[in-house]
């Protein structure tokens, strides 16, 4: 695109962006390109008149002339189609481009499902409650991933990782620590491996806390395993619905064991995953509690998976409390930033670093292109959340991944195929949202998560307008992302 | 860009290809030349343009100097040459049912051409 395609007769109108304000200046989040630019006052006043009707160049500039010199309208005019926020009234939509990952991109990221065995029996988890889509209870898999399983798994990353220098393996269970002494040989045996091969492998796990002892937190402070606590916050909350098979509370068990974890492993960040569900909506005291009675370093919380007829299936006004709460969240940590203070609420820094870098997503994460699932049995799936659906397996750890089927997988849940987003301006960084979302809601991975349309346009303009505040009075502090 | 700042790293990326694509490009690069450029071969001698060879309409396809400037019809009416009077089916929306309009910006072919844009179902 050239300013001087334009001719003057051409009528000029907005193309698609999304504006927001940072202390009382505009700026434009652009759609698709996710590139964020800052108006002055001409290019305000530009947008401003266009956005009443459409205008010819001539007549644009007769309506400004009186406030702004005909030079610098010419300029702002011929930078504002540079950028694509105006152009040619009959100039075709830019349309969602429909370009497959180039073949053979790397993996990077492999979550091991080292066990589908869980000694909790949370009410609203995925792979055992109401909503599974694996039979992990009677179903022929193995309840441990075996350690030559794993063995092969690693063998299995490093193949499909070429080209990079750093690959990371998480551990996903069930409980992960129950199969503590396979998390052992694996660790020992990626190091040697990826040594051998000129490589580095980083390591994180998730648990729920109740088998952490001692000797547990001396390895995983030792090997620098980044650790991720499922965790729902205080006792009341957290014995509703996290909960052992004799539906007793786990709060009492795993409060002095993430005491003693925080205190000994400062390797690496220890942070909280807090699932809400409509019986525990109180995000402020939830995150007070874990950040400053219990002292995690991050805490990220995510609205629950589940089908909307469940009681813990939280309702559109709980979306929007929801929505309240994380609000007041991102303005505190609004208010740390510019004091190049640190703040623990994860999901704002997570949306920062992509509105930062620019992100505009084809897919709506990475699962079945640069991270994938292995179940206990080897098959490789989409992600975790799908490890061992058979539906959803695109290869397997000895044969390596079902090209054809990875393709297929690629086409169906491209942004090109989800029309619902295609009018959508948050789609450069949502994508159509979590394919075991979708699953769960629709039934199939591929669907746009509509559920969440509103509330994700309404976070991610929180978001943008967290990034033009920093962007106008801290914006060395934007540097952090620049990795 | 002296007005607008580009503030994330996504913008300041498409500021560089911006600032690239000037750079490349001259003025006349962005006309349309098809019908009036020739190949090297032919530079010297008279040029036919691109055109239908069955319908021979006199003074379309090359003018009394073998070039495309003093022609009495217009080239740019080989859209409407073809598909009004050649039996050809020229590859023109449907006028009839779904693009009624596509032809309501252009008076004059020769003048208007550029506004007959692509149709987008």
């Amino acid at each position: 695109m050239n300013a001087s395609v334009i001719i003057d007769s051409e009528t000029l109108a907005l193309r698609e962006f999304h504006p927001f304000k940072a202390n009382g200046v505009t700026y434009l989040y652009m759609v698709p390109s996710a590139g964020i630019f800052r108006m002055d006052g001409p290019s305000d006043a530009i947008l401003e008149t266009l956005s009443k009707s459409p205008k010819v160049k001539t007549e644009l500039i007769d309506e400004l002339l009186s406030q702004f010199d005909i030079d610098l309208l010419l300029e702002t005019i011929d930078e504002l189609i540079e950028i694509r926020a105006i152009g040619d009234i009959d100039a075709p939509k830019d349309l969602v481009p429909n370009d497959l990952p180039p073949a053979g991109f790397p993996l990077t990221t492999m979550v091991l499902n080292v066990t589908n065995k869980c000694n909790l029996a949370c009410t609203y988890c995925y792979e055992y409650g109401e909503d599974k889509i694996v039979d992990t209870q009677y179903g022929d898999q193995p309840r441990f991933m075996a350690e030559e399983t794993a063995k092969e798994s690693v063998e299995f990353l490093l193949e499909e990782c070429q080209g990079q220098d750093v690959a990371h393996i998480t551990f996903f269970g069930g409980e992960t620590l129950l199969n503590f002494p396979v998390l052992q040989d694996t660790v020992a045996y990626a190091r040697r491996r990826a040594a051998e091969e000129g490589k580095r492998i980083e390591f994180s796990l998730t648990t729920n806390a109740t088998l952490l002892r001692p000797e547990i937190i001396e390895w995983l402070a030792d090997n620098q395993i980044g650790v991720t606590i499922s965790i729902d916050g205080p006792k009341e909350v957290q014995d509703g619905l996290r909960v052992f098979h004799n539906g007793k509370g786990s709060y009492d068990v795993v409060e002095p064991k993430i005491k003693e974890l925080l205190k000994r492993h400062k390797t690496r960040p220890i942070g909280a995953r807090v699932t809400l569900t409509q019986k525990n909506m109180d995000v402020l005291r939830i995150f007070r509690h874990l950040t400053e009675e219990m002292g995690f370093w991050e805490v990220g919380l995510a609205p629950v998976t589940t089908q909307d007829q469940r009681d813990y299936a939280i309702t559109s006004q709980g979306k929007d409390n929801m929505l309240e709460q994380f609000e007041i969240l991102a303005q505190e940590w609004l208010e740390c930033a510019l004091n190049d203070k640190h703040h623990g609420f994860s999901n704002v820094k997570d949306t920062l670093e992509e509105i930062h870098k620019g992100v505009s997503k084809a897919y709506g994460c990475g699962a079945g292109l640069g991270l994938m699932g292995v179940a206990t049995d080897g098959n490789v799936s989409l992600c975790h959340r799908f490890a061992g659906s058979p539906e959803h397996i695109i290869g397997s750890i000895k044969e390596g991944i079902d090209r054809d089927k990875q393709e297929e997988f690629l086409v169906d849940h491209h942004i090109a195929s989800k029309t619902d987003c295609h009018t959508c301006w948050a789609r450069p960084i949502c994508s159509g949202g979590c394919y075991h979302e979708a699953h769960v809601q629709y039934g199939t991975s591929s669907h746009a998560n509509l559920h969440y349309c509103t509330w994700v346009r309404s976070w991610t303009h929180t978001c943008l307008e967290i990034y033009g505040a920093l962007a106008e009075k801290n914006p060395e502090f934007l540097n952090r992302f620049d990795a | 860009m002296k007005h607008i700042k580009a503030v994330n790293q996504k913008a300041a990326r498409i500021e560089a290809w911006v600032a690239h694509e000037a750079e490349q490009t001259q003025p006349g690069d962005l006309d349309v030349v098809g019908l009036e450029s020739r190949p090297p071969h032919e530079q010297n001698g008279p040029h036919f343009p691109l055109g239908c060879s069955l319908v021979f309409a006199p003074g379309w396809e090359a003018d009394s100097a073998g070039g495309t400037a003093g022609l009495c019809q217009p080239v740019e009416r080989d859209i409407f040459d073809c598909h009004l009077s050649c039996f050809w089916p020229a590859h023109v929306p449907d006028q009839l049912n779904h693009s009624p309009d596509w032809t309501s910006k252009c008076a004059s072919a020769q003048k208007d051409w550029r506004k007959l844009d692509l149709i987008f179902p």
